[in-house]
């Protein structure tokens, strides 16, 4: 059974470099991917990003876009990860 | 909306505090298998866990790839063989063959454990009860996947004293058959008293008679993640301790809960239970004993352990209760020493002795977990040690259990490898003096009077 809607977290951590945002994004629109929010900060010199994304209309079922996402972090030296944003709500609100 | 703060908080802890998931675990009622052919009864039991159970292992790793949140285990447990086998074993090896039928089919839908070898004989034994106890050391040293448990007491009927002297000479057995291996078989072997039918964790894990035809049941942990959120509170007050605690465990427990009616809306089984625990691992970084260290001790075992447990464990249930809509299992702090390196350091360092972890064990979840004591220990004396952890349990009313690897041709000094998860534990010395005539009176301890409520 595949779940309906919600949203998906990936979150990118890594040394700050010139492109992250740009490829992550472009990996984004090519598997059709809507980005709905990002935030970025840089913490102890990392670069942190989050971003809210609706993967209901992806070309791609959710695991692969996940593993693609993971290899292109290792490409640019980051490390990408995507998470159901259910785990993140459930935590830190009641 | 959740913001990246939160975001990075929840992925440290599952990087970097060893945030887990310990276990689904898949209840199967095993009742309407029985048949008085054995043959049959086997084929049954075999097909209806194969057909119940086929997805449970993938679904348990979809759940992992989606949240990013690591789930340790996926496991079985079944209706107490004892029940299942009555009407088909007349023979130790008969039901020796239904262990060996669990242990196919753990093995062909992926699970590494599978528990419910197991007799609840607290006021008494049938002649099943008593043949699937007496083959527990065929059982298990013959099957790699299968667990066994007793529940030998309860509040409520009292201490099943001859089963008591029985387990201590089966627990002998079962370390003299796997001696070869360091009796590890011991460790898939535990004796109860006031056994939760709905159980999670191994070895002790059965699906108990009051329970549906298939449940999910879920075992969370998270002892780093708690040590960490400690040492930003240091040197604070209880009252800041307790309530860091209690978010930390509502943090943790609200994974769990989680991953439960994922796994119960995929599998379309129901939501049982979530188990409230803080299970370690010998991982760094990863033990109940370093939390008591955090909160002031030097060691697991220093004056104000037990004080210090009874809080941590209350707190914990406390934060875990409000973020599952049900509870049980075994729920509190688990205290086995050979899967938490803080522990093995206490034992190490002289800190800690079995009969402090005894007192331990009455203000928290389970018993003398995981023990390693020397191979000569007299079966007597072994009882002696099970009957002092089932009045505790009776008492109180709660769950205490003994799981105990006397491990023959080793002594104090000595170290047992259990490897993997399981870890490694120091031999520790056990109280010489004789309990002989104590255990060898036959029948059993009454109920406490404060079991009639009625």
């Amino acid at each position: 059974m595949e779940r309906v809607t919600d949203k998906t977290i990936i979150t990118v951590v890594g040394q700050d470099t010139v492109g992250i945002i740009a490829k992550v994004c472009t990996y984004l629109a090519e598997n059709q991917i809507n980005v709905l929010d990002i935030s970025q900060t840089i913490v102890q010199g990392y670069f942190n990003m989050m971003m809210i994304v609706d993967m209901n209309a992806a070309a791609k079922p959710f695991g692969d876009c996940s593993k693609d996402l993971e290899k292109l972090g290792e490409e640019i030296g980051v490390s990408i990860k995507c998470q159901r944003e259910e785990i993140f709500q459930k935590m830190h609100r009641i | 909306m959740i913001n990246i703060w939160e975001v990075k908080e929840t992925n440290t802890m599952i990087e970097q505090e060893n945030l887990d998931v310990r276990t689904i675990t898949l209840g199967i009622s095993l009742l309407d298998c029985i048949d008085s052919d054995l043959e049959q009864l086997n084929k049954n039991i075999y097909n209806k866990i194969t057909t119940v159970a086929k997805d449970l292992v993938a679904v348990g790793e979809k759940i992992e790839n989606e949240f990013a949140i690591p789930i340790v285990n996926k496991r079985i447990s079944v209706t107490p063989i004892a029940l299942v086998g009555g009407a088909a074993c007349k023979t130790l090896e008969d039901f020796a063959t239904i262990a060996d039928t669990l242990d196919a089919a753990a093995k062909a839908v992926g699970v590494n454990l599978i528990g419910g070898y197991s007799a609840l004989v607290s006021k008494g034994m049938t002649k099943a009860d008593e043949l699937l106890i007496r083959s527990i050391p065929t059982a298990l040293c013959r099957t790699e996947r299968v667990c066994s448990s007793v529940n030998l007491a309860s509040t409520k009927t009292g201490i099943n004293m001859d089963a008591v002297r029985l387990m201590g000479e089966i627990l002998l057995e079962v370390a003299e058959q796997s001696k070869d291996r360091d009796s590890v078989d011991c460790m898939k072997l535990v004796v109860f008293c006031n056994a939760p039918d709905d159980n999670p964790f191994m070895a002790g894990a059965f699906h108990g008679v009051t329970e549906a035809d298939a449940v999910i049941n879920v075992g969370v942990s998270g002892p780093g993640v708690v040590k960490t959120a400690l040492e930003k509170v240091r040197g604070e007050s209880f009252e800041v301790l307790c309530e860091t605690i209690k978010k930390t465990a509502f943090k943790v427990t609200r994974v769990g809960q989680l991953v439960a009616q994922e796994a119960s809306r995929m599998l379309n089984i129901p939501f049982g239970i979530i188990d409230l625990s803080l299970a370690p691992t010998p991982a760094i970084g990863d033990s109940v004993a370093d939390i008591l260290c955090e909160i002031g001790l030097e060691y697991a075992g220093a004056p104000g352990t037990t004080a210090a447990l009874a809080m941590l464990n209350d707190q914990v249930k406390k934060g875990g209760v409000m973020a599952s809509s049900y509870v049980g299992g075994l729920s509190g702090a688990f205290i086995p020493v050979s899967e938490d390196q803080g522990m093995i350091d206490s034992v190490q360092a002289g800190a800690i002795t079995l009969e402090k972890l005894e007192a331990m064990t009455c203000v928290c979840s389970v018993g003398l977990d995981m023990i390693a004591i020397p191979g000569d220990t007299k079966a007597t004396t072994i009882s002696g040690i099970i009957a002092d952890e089932m009045a505790l349990g009776m008492v109180n009313q709660k769950t205490t259990a003994a799981r105990l690897i006397p491990v023959i041709g080793k002594d104090v000094g000595d170290t047992v490898e259990f490897g993997g998860l399981f870890g490694y534990a120091p031999i520790m010395p056990v109280n010489k003096f004789s309990c002989d005539d104590f255990i060898n009176r036959k029948g059993r301890i009454p109920a406490p009077i404060h079991s009639f409520k009625n």
